[in-house]
């Protein structure tokens, strides 16, 4: 069974990945499914054969704001981690040609996936020879175990890699791994121990966390500098206030063109600052390459990205992110299983797909698990009309009758959202919806910095019924939405990182994740089946109205060429090519 | 022969006309003079008027069922032809969703629809009616509110005075906008709302930023007046109602209030335009009015993403402002003349 992250994890997690709301973290999405989401777009995954004819020129990328501290064992955000694939290597990584191949995880800094022996307990990598960090530096095995230190040394989300040997008795002040992160420099292996079985270890060493430094790297924070990585290009500088700028590794070649390719720009450039209005401008006249895909483009500028002149510059792809109200099941009325389905059937998902841009932006959805997860079946008990699979309409009746049928008609709900124009949209319209079936909805609107933590927190539970969150994933794998969400273990009472914000706890269902867990290893297809189950048993007690799962907008310049984008890191930077 | 007192008293004619010179009755006079003050006056009354006929034009003339609720899936007419108020975006993406425009049309969204597919016009007035009801009350207990605590402050002086004037002295250290966010942002996560004694006030209830807006001015108010009460209470005629055994509530509010109440007359009109700022500020952050109900601040705020597109939902909100903000201060300026022609009272925020 996989361990129950500690809680500053989870925060982290989700704060780090909150800012790329309507674009942000990748979907497991099936190449098929993500082509036919576009829309009209050009294709998500359209690689064009590189040459060295493509290879030049300086990438500049326009962010709204930085990405904080620069050090990969602290950062959490989408925003550096598609920098740093293309900067550092972990021992397994996620593909690097976007498309489906973008979810597989394949070789990397080591020479093959090894299989687990001691009951699943102990992994044996053996580390390619000849690579050197971009600082001259040869890379060897032990460089592995400082990394896996400076998890627990520098504070951040250590949860990841606390099932090795010794991780427990880590903390800021000191770290000894060497039980369980043992490295052979002469045999050239890496072997790493755990408490017990991980079935998601690989997903979690494909994770920029798990990026080789060398073993010369300071325990303890290295703040904005960069430690030297293995990739095809290294940090030059990263200045928050102004720019991070990459250049090329002179001691890269390449081992795997399917871990880490060769990139093409000669330079990458993410400036920071701008307005987004303005990175939209900026790229429509060729002053910069992209607007950076976590950055919200106003709905007034949606109109002029819809003209055919940037057809060909504008790529939209489907995310495996929900957004979502959880239903306070600790207290009246949604503490009544009826009221929650009741909420469920009332709420106007084509209303909530409006606010986050139409449906060339959002897909409206009933059920927990997101599109294009190996498990997905698609389920929507919570529709008007006989389908069970696709929502249609709000059935306003059956909604009504349950409400009677809960006896909680009448009764005054609150409903948390934020105060950003699109979260207070949303809270006002899922007011509305309550308001249809017999509550008495007001809104409470918190800045959204402050609204995650506090939603969480059991502290402020008597305060709220409804709260309004989202979720992307972190690598693809079903327990990342159902047991952390969901799970009876993710509830931290006092706490501001409680990811079980709707605090649903079905101890029958919790052991049947637990049972999904340890068979994914061993019977993937059962352990598959499972969390379809999981996945509608969760959502036929409605613990959330979930709203819809959002799409993702990149605009790039009428010179990029060679877009790939995949449903875990999104756009592939280095593989994009400027023409003169 | 007529006595030297004979001859200086005036006539029964004379008299009636020197007893109608009150100075109130020269302020009035000096006032209706005063004839860009009586435009502004003017001006804010309609207004006023315009916006308490906000259920009237939001029912029987734009036929909108409940103007604050969202109508995101609604449709109305444009020439004849039935349209969604919110239109999908075009080419071969279609990216976005985009509130119909102004139509000119009184019935069919005036000023177009909001993020939410509400009618703008609707919207303008009653968020007008909030936010006037905001800053008038606001602007009513802050003055009273100050006006009282000066008093006793000015009259009892000494350990009092020092006590209620380190008070005020630590509200007005804080940065004031600083202050309202802060204080707004605390109150607001009371869902529950906030018990004062026998009274309880809710979370989106307008009666909470106007008590906040009216506790972060209590200073401004208070030390002028303060001023004014400390000089007034060292007059003869203060001395002399001392002198005939007067009492402290007689001698505050018989002989005191009425030759400060000029001052507090001069700061109203002042204040509330200076409170519509301030809620239309916090409003604009979502800590002032919250939903269902709107004023003019939310609306600035709901046609922020829209200001390529659709600028006339911010813009309305804001020509209401402004209107409003400068009728209020010209009247201000003028009911300053008319009370005190000397006075440099200015209200500084």
């Amino acid at each position: 069974m996989k361990p129950v992250r500690p809680v500053h994890t989870v925060l982290a997690r989700h704060k780090a990945r909150r800012p790329y709301r309507w674009s942000a973290v990748a979907a497991l999405a099936a190449l098929a499914l993500a082509l036919a989401s576009c829309g009209g777009s050009s294709p998500s995954s359209s690689s064009t054969p590189r040459t060295s004819s493509h290879a030049g020129g300086v990438f500049t990328i326009l962010a709204n704001s930085n990405f904080g501290v620069a050090d990969p064992a602290q950062n959490y955000t989408l925003e550096e981690w598609q920098l740093l694939i293309n900067t550092h290597d972990g021992l397994v990584g996620f593909g690097h040609q976007g498309g489906t191949a973008d979810t597989k995880i394949v070789p990397d800094l080591a020479t093959s996936i090894p299989l687990p022996t001691n009951g699943g307990k102990t992994y044996v990598f053996n580390i390619r020879h000849g690579i050197k960090f971009s600082n001259g530096q040869v890379l060897k095995p032990s460089d592995f175990v400082r990394t896996f230190e400076r998890q627990f040394t520098v504070p951040g989300p250590t949860s990841f890699y606390s099932t090795i040997v010794g991780a427990s008795k880590c903390s800021t002040k000191g770290c000894d791994l060497s039980q369980g992160v043992v490295a052979d420099d002469s045999a050239y292996t890496l072997t790493i121990n755990l408490t017990a079985p991980d079935a998601e270890l690989m997903d979690q060493l494909s994770l920029p966390f798990a990026f080789a430094v060398p073993a010369s790297t300071p325990l303890k924070l290295t703040g904005n500098n960069v430690p030297p990585g293995t990739g095809p290009y290294m940090w030059k500088s990263y200045n928050p206030n102004t720019q991070a700028v990459l250049v090329r590794n002179p001691y890269f070649h390449v081992w795997s063109a399917a871990a880490q390719p060769a990139g093409n720009p000669n330079e990458i450039i993410e400036k920071y600052g701008a307005q987004v209005s303005d990175e939209v401008t900026a790229v429509e006249n060729g002053q910069a390459n992209e607007v950076f895909d976590g950055d919200q483009i106003p709905s007034d500028q949606l109109g002029q990205l819809n003209s055919p002149k940037y057809a060909s510059q504008v790529h939209v792809n489907t995310l495996t992110a929900d957004w979502y109200f959880a239903l306070n099941t600790r207290r009246p009325p949604f503490n009544n299983v009826k009221a929650r389905q009741a909420i469920n059937y009332a709420a106007n998902r084509a209303a909530y797909v409006k606010i986050a841009g139409g449906p060339s932006l959002a897909v409206p959805s009933c059920q927990i698990l997101p599109p294009n997860y190996p498990s997905y079946v698609p389920y929507c008990p919570f529709t008007a009309g006989s389908s069970t699979t696709t929502w249609s309409a709000p059935d306003l009746a059956k909604a009504r009758a349950l409400v009677q049928a809960s006896g909680t008609a009448g009764m005054k709900v609150v409903v948390n959202g934020t105060t950003d124009q699109v979260g207070k949209a949303l809270a006002e319209q899922m007011a509305a919806d309550l308001n249809a079936i017999g509550y008495k909805a007001t809104t409470l609107l918190l800045a959204a910095g402050i609204q995650y933590p506090w939603s969480q927190n059991s502290v402020n539970s008597g305060k709220w019924n409804v709260a309004w969150s989202a979720w992307y994933q972190d690598y693809p794998a079903q327990s990342d939405f159902l047991n952390v969400l969901l799970g009876c273990k993710t509830i931290h009472p006092n706490s501001d990182a409680s990811p079980n914000i709707a605090a649903y706890c079905n101890p029958s269902t919790q052991a049947q994740i637990n049972q999904a867990e340890s068979e994914e290893a061993t019977n993937p297809s059962a352990a598959a089946a499972l969390w379809t189950q999981i996945d509608h048993e969760d959502t036929l007690a409605a613990p959330w109205v979930n709203m819809y799962n959002p799409r993702q907008i990149d605009f790039l310049s009428s010179n990029v060429h060679g877009y790939s984008w995949g449903p875990q890191w999104y756009i592939m930077i280095d593989q994009l090519w400027l023409s003169k | 022969m007529a006595t030297l007192l004979e001859q200086v008293e005036p006539s029964t004619e004379l008299r009636s006309a020197i007893v109608g010179r009150n100075p109130w009755a020269l302020a009035g006079r000096r006032l209706r003079r005063n004839r860009i003050a009586l435009a502004a006056l003017g001006l804010f009354l309609l207004i006023v008027v315009l916006c308490l006929l906000a259920p009237v034009y939001a029912h029987d003339v734009a036929h909108v069922g409940n103007p604050m609720a969202p109508n995101l899936n609604g449709t109305t007419v444009i020439g004849g032809k039935v349209v969604p108020v919110m239109q999908q975006g075009g080419g071969t993406l279609h990216l976005g969703e985009t509130p119909i425009g102004p139509t000119g049309d009184l019935h069919h969204y005036f000023l177009g629809a909001d993020l939410l597919g509400r009618d703008v016009a609707a919207l303008l007035l009653y968020g007008g009616r909030s936010s006037l009801q905001i800053s008038i009350s606001s602007a009513l207990i802050c003055c009273a509110v100050a006006t009282v605590v000066a008093l006793i402050a000015g009259f009892f002086g000494g350990l009092v005075d020092a006590v209620l004037s380190r008070i005020m002295d630590i509200i007005w250290a804080f940065p004031l906008y600083l202050l309202a966010i802060s204080v707004s942002t605390e109150l607001l996560t009371h869902a529950s709302g906030i018990q004062v004694g026998p009274v309880h006030i809710t979370a989106a209830s307008l009666w909470l930023p106007t008590a906040i807006i009216a506790f972060v001015y209590l200073p401004y108010v208070y030390r002028p007046i303060r001023g004014q009460v400390l000089s007034v209470v060292r007059k003869e005629f203060v001395e002399a109602a001392i002198a005939q055994g007067a009492g402290n509530l007689r001698l505050i509010f018989s002989e005191i209030l009425p030759n400060v109440l000029s001052t507090v007359i001069v700061f109203l009109p002042l204040m509330i335009a200076t409170n519509i700022i301030l809620e239309s500020s916090l409003s604009f952050l979502s800590i002032g009015v919250q939903p269902p109900n709107v004023s003019w601040g939310t609306i600035i705020s709901d046609g922020e993403d829209l200001l390529y597109s659709r600028p006339w939902v911010s813009m309305s909100a804001g020509i209401m402002i402004v209107l409003t903000v400068l009728a209020l201060n010209v009247l201000g300026d003028g009911v300053r003349d008319a009370l005190d022609p000397r006075a440099k009272i200015r209200v500084e925020g």
